[in-house]
């Protein structure tokens, strides 16, 4: 009986752990589709990675003119605010990277009916329309952040520990997880309506605010990008614990609370979307 | 002549069409200026001679209002990837049998898409400016505010010649999104959008006076803000004036050499 339930419980885990190991060979497979794509356009890749490259510098020389004319943003200093600068930018990149061309285009796949063969794969479609492409250039981007990000803790004379780093690459995570799932509800609203692209264009505009300070906010501007859309905490509380900054551990509890929350929430939104899908076509 | 005005009208009723496009993005646009009005008034918070460069926390803040009101007014959004459009598709066949000028004609489709953006931006950018009428400053005198409409009527046509320009490397490369973005990223800082150029150090901010790019924006905000010296102001806007006709001059070589060089792909 006792050695039945053990088998029983040892198939379940070997069914379970092939699964995972057939959705990551999916995505393998997935991400040799994406490169053997990024080289057939080799000029606009590298292109593409200079676009990114110059706007990021842009953004380093507002922080850099800033600078000319005070020392501090609220309690930040320079190289504290170059450090935000490049942890935004990397949780973007990574973010752009993974997910932004896939639910970008799922307004796209509704409205043509593509979305039907989706639903007829043998794969989970939630999978399937987050993983479909990689943006290689997001990578390269994402180094570049990282290197800035180097520089600028040189610059600031602060060597953390290794459970900083831990934190903040786990903190980086929870940014993007944060961003995936508002976005994938607000490309889920084209399950409604044809206007949703807009809404999340729109959406990744709001990224422009995460490379600010928190300290300069106030008010309900304050309190909406901080509790419904939480743009303020995604790349601040990261860098606040990088660079010992943080006012209260509570603030790390607040944006893995909040990331827990938005990601059930997206999975409840995907699920009801999905249920009024009617296809488009014929 | 007249056939021009059939395209304004018809460039009109197509824009219209986007009119709740255009909401949303004038709306949206709002975020990121509250976010750096944000920024900077945090700043001013720490100064104690409440200046940044020459300017007190009212100016600042105008500026980066003003800036909002030149860019809805002028700014190129849809027009330059539809004529690299049109050239990669072949659709400037018909324009070469038409009685039509394109240049023309596209100059049309733009005043008419600015015309309707304009209208539609005003509701949520007059709301926003009366939140924020504490800070506003209004050109000192009637004949700033002159001076300012005819910089921008010129702002406008440099912004549009220069993307016109722009656009038409599609008769030579295949993809003008990169080129028109890495473009997009110097008007934005030279410009003077991200910040007003006279913050920068000053030879930086010399050395950029003898480009296009501060008529882009920086000009006319500046005026509108009075602080462009009315013995000055002649001679700046006839500077603005000669890069407007450069800008043609570019616009129509390039575009004869472009001509040469078409042949009509799927057309």
């Amino acid at each position: 009986m006792n050695d039945e339930r053990q088998i029983s419980d040892a198939e379940f885990l070997a069914a379970r752990g092939g699964r995972v190991r057939h959705y990551l060979s999916l995505y393998a497979a997935l991400w040799r589709n994406s490169v053997i794509r990024e080289l057939g356009f080799k000029v606009n890749f590298l292109m593409w990675i200079v676009v990114e490259a110059l706007w990021f510098a842009l953004q380093l020389t507002f922080i850099g003119v800033l600078y000319l004319h005070t020392d501090h943003i609220g309690t930040w200093t320079k190289w504290q605010v170059v450090a935000l600068m490049g942890t935004s930018h990397l949780i973007q990149q990574l973010f752009t990277a993974l997910f932004l061309t896939n639910l970008t285009a799922l307004s796209e796949h509704i409205r043509t009916g593509k979305l039907d063969f989706m639903l007829l794969l043998p794969v989970n479609t939630r999978f399937l329309i987050s993983f479909r492409q990689v943006d290689l250039g997001g990578f390269v981007n994402a180094a570049s952040a990282l290197c800035v990000i180097g520089y600028a803790l040189h610059r600031l004379g602060h060597t953390p520990g290794i459970a900083q780093f831990a934190g903040f690459a786990v903190l980086v995570v929870v940014g993007i997880l944060i961003h995936y799932s508002l976005m994938l509800m607000l490309s889920a609203t084209s399950f409604w309506t044809v206007r949703a692209q807009g809404i999340v264009w729109g959406y990744y505009n709001l990224f422009n605010i995460a490379r600010l300070p928190d300290e300069a906010f106030r008010g309900p501007f304050k309190a909406v990008f901080t509790y419904a859309l939480p743009m303020l905490l995604v790349s601040n509380v990261p860098v606040k614990l990088l660079v010992d900054k943080l006012g209260s551990p509570l603030e790390i509890l607040l944006l893995v609370t909040l990331a827990v929350l938005i990601c059930v929430a997206s999975e409840i939104v995907w699920r009801t979307a999905l249920k009024r899908y009617t296809s488009a076509s014929s | 002549m007249e056939k021009y005005w059939h395209v304004l009208n018809i460039g009109l009723q197509n824009t219209l069409v986007y009119r709740l496009n255009f909401l949303f993005r004038a709306t949206f646009g709002l975020i990121p200026l509250t976010a750096t009005i944000f920024v900077w008034r945090t700043i001013y918070a720490g100064k104690t001679d409440g200046r940044v460069g020459s300017y007190e926390l009212a100016q600042m803040v105008s500026y980066y209002l003003v800036v909002t009101i030149v860019d809805a007014l002028t700014a190129v959004t849809e027009d330059d990837w539809q004529i690299a459009a049109d050239i990669k598709d072949g659709n400037i066949s018909q324009f070469l049998l038409k009685p039509m000028d394109y240049l023309t004609y596209r100059l049309c489709l733009f005043g008419a898409g600015r015309l309707v953006y304009a209208v539609v931006a005003l509701v949520p950018t007059v709301a926003f400016l009366w939140l924020l009428r504490a800070d506003f400053v209004l050109p000192p005198d009637a004949a700033t505010a002159g001076w300012f409409i005819v910089s921008v009527g010129l702002t406008a046509l440099l912004q549009f010649l220069m993307s016109f320009t722009l656009a038409l490397l599609a008769f030579w490369v295949l993809e003008v999104a990169t080129f028109i973005f890495i473009a997009f990223a110097f008007e934005y800082l030279a410009g003077g959008h991200l910040f007003p150029l006279d913050i920068l150090p000053p030879a930086v901010a010399a050395l950029l006076d003898y480009t296009p790019f501060p008529y882009l924006t920086y000009f006319p905000v500046s005026i509108w803000l009075g602080r462009v010296p009315a013995d000055a102001l002649p001679h700046g806007v006839l500077v603005q004036l000669l890069w407007v006709v450069a800008a043609y001059a570019l616009a129509r070589l390039v575009w004869s050499r472009g001509i040469r060089k078409y042949s009509a792909v799927g057309g």
